[in-house]
């Protein structure tokens, strides 16, 4: 008897845990070998560049916070970065420094997010490595609340600088959280770098080539980790950027271990900017004087910076009223999912779920 | 830093090039004819010197008398970037895809034909993505709503 067998086609999503949210991908399996995959979007779609034309400029930066609410503050950043552009401001040096060490910070939160929730979906001891990621992050949540008085959704940046300037207790907090940090990442390389299971899990799985990922514009960690030395940090540096040392740290085939890696590797560097950016921060003023209600001169401006996923740009319109004419972000993860169907293809379904967590996506920014 | 090159010296390469095809030219951006677009982003990717690998990021605009495509470049070996824009009218809203050239647009471009009502010829999938088969009308058009 001859026995027949047929593709199957299953939906993954958009409830489901290891999608980050309400993701959905149509997936069609020969077996368990994923044959094809159609991803699927739009359901936390809020219209949020639509409702920036109704607001001020101002009252929009509330709105950043809600996209990947993982990176509020470095959403923040891109966005006040691409006002300012248009409008021709400059912030004071002491606020630049700020917004640095805050960038920086929530750097190091949103990578260790990524590193734990991936590690969650490769099923490492069910969420024991996220737990332990967890215990840092709640470090530089207290740190962002004390400056901000929020835990998740900031707010913290204005057009001409920040909101508040950082309260006493601040500075000693974050130098203790520097000092301690190298330890706890030392703690992971000592469980995981090695991880028999790790290795054999992530190590030629899910390959993204160099050349793909740039034709696809992939950009961030993603990007690196394919062995491109690109970061807009280094390449247009913004904020005060060219004043600090560090290094971009690559990967050289693109698979699921390189991603890991390249995150785990720019948390050090993020640590090695942010005691550059405490030693020379200087006194002064935190915000520049700015009209409530900003009338940008007619024009358009692109403003970006290299956020924890990949490149964060606003490209903004103005007609020179209080509202932007036009406002697009663009969102890096939505971006780093183009490549996701030749990374999976062919791949099991457990490596499917192991390389699209390897992505770190966050769908409030991918649906907007 | 990444140089932004000058619209109008791209512009007199691209007019040596792909005759016809610049509408216009400032300090910032290269206006292109829709039909020309693609043999321009073809000379612009390949053409040593300018090499532009990179396709950052795509923005529809609603200008109320037409509808603008934008297109943000870079090249990543040179590290200057440079913007194209395209213009087609609101009824008939039709530019050529660039999805053959850079597969970042991929997305972007379904992104701004569900929103906007652009569509981009030679898109391979070119469907709704945020909002729902079905539904009528472009959110982001400043006339809806």
């Amino acid at each position: 008897m001859e026995l027949r067998t047929e593709p199957f086609v299953l939906n993954m999503g958009p409830q489901h845990p290891s999608t980050h949210g309400v993701f959905r991908m149509r997936v069609t399996y020969d077996g368990e070998v994923v044959m094809d995959l159609e991803p699927m979007f739009g359901y936390l779609h809020r219209g949020i560049e639509k409702l920036a034309e109704t607001r001020t400029y101002t009252q929009f930066i509330p709105l950043t916070d809600r996209l990947a609410y993982l990176s509020s503050m470095t959403n923040n950043h891109a966005y006040v970065l691409a006002v300012e552009k248009l409008a021709g401001i400059t912030v004071p040096e002491r606020a630049e420094y700020i917004r640095v060490i805050m960038d920086e910070m929530m750097r190091i939160s949103s990578h260790l997010m990524a590193v734990g929730f991936f590690l969650n979906d490769l099923g490492c001891s069910v969420f024991t490595p996220l737990l332990y990621m967890y215990r840092e992050r709640e470090k530089l949540l207290d740190l962002f609340e004390m400056v901000c008085g929020q835990r998740l959704t900031y707010n913290y940046m204005r057009i001409g600088g920040v909101s508040h300037d950082l309260p006493e207790e601040f500075m000693p907090a974050l130098k203790q959280f520097v000092a301690e940090m190298p330890s706890y990442i030392e703690e992971y390389e000592a469980l995981l770098a090695e991880n028999e299971i790790l290795l054999a899990r992530t190590k030629g799985v899910g390959i993204l080539p160099r050349e793909l990922a740039i034709n696809a514009s992939v950009s961030g960690p993603v990007l690196r980790a394919s062995g491109v030395k690109w970061d807009i940090r280094k390449v247009d540096p913004y904020s005060v950027y060219d004043r600090f040392e560090f290094d971009i740290p690559t990967g050289e085939v693109g698979d699921n271990y390189d991603r890991y890696r390249v995150r785990i590797m720019e948390m050090q560097q993020s640590l090695r900017i942010l005691r550059q950016a405490i030693e020379q921060l200087p006194e002064g003023e935190v915000c520049a004087k700015v009209p409530q209600f900003l009338r940008p001169p007619k024009g358009e401006a692109y403003g970006r910076i290299e956020g924890p996923q990949g490149e964060l740009g606003f490209y903004i319109v103005s007609d020179n009223s209080i509202a932007p004419y036009r406002l697009h972000i663009r969102p890096p993860t939505l971006i780093n999912l183009t490549a996701l169907r030749d990374m999976i293809r062919g791949w099991k379904l457990a490596d499917a779920i192991a390389t699209f967590g390897s992505i770190d996506i966050c769908l409030g920014e991918v649906d907007r | 830093m990444t140089k932004p090159l000058a619209g109008h010296q791209v512009g007199e390469q691209i007019r040596n090039q792909v005759p016809d095809a610049v509408i216009e030219a400032s300090e910032e951006w290269v206006l292109i004819k829709p039909e020309s677009l693609l043999a321009v982003a073809n000379f612009l990717k390949t053409t040593p010197g300018l090499e532009f690998d990179y396709l950052n990021c795509i923005t529809g605009v609603d200008y109320l008398d037409y509808l603008e495509v934008v297109y943000h470049l870079t090249s990543m070996r040179h590290n200057h970037g440079i913007v194209l824009k395209a213009r087609c009218s609101r009824e008939n809203a039709e530019v050529p895809s660039l999805v053959g050239l850079w597969r970042g647009a991929d997305l972007q471009e379904r992104e701004i034909y569900d929103l906007l009502g652009i569509t981009f010829v030679g898109h391979p999938n070119l469907k709704r993505i945020f909002m729902w088969q079905g539904f009528e009308g472009h959110p982001l058009r400043r006339d809806y709503l």
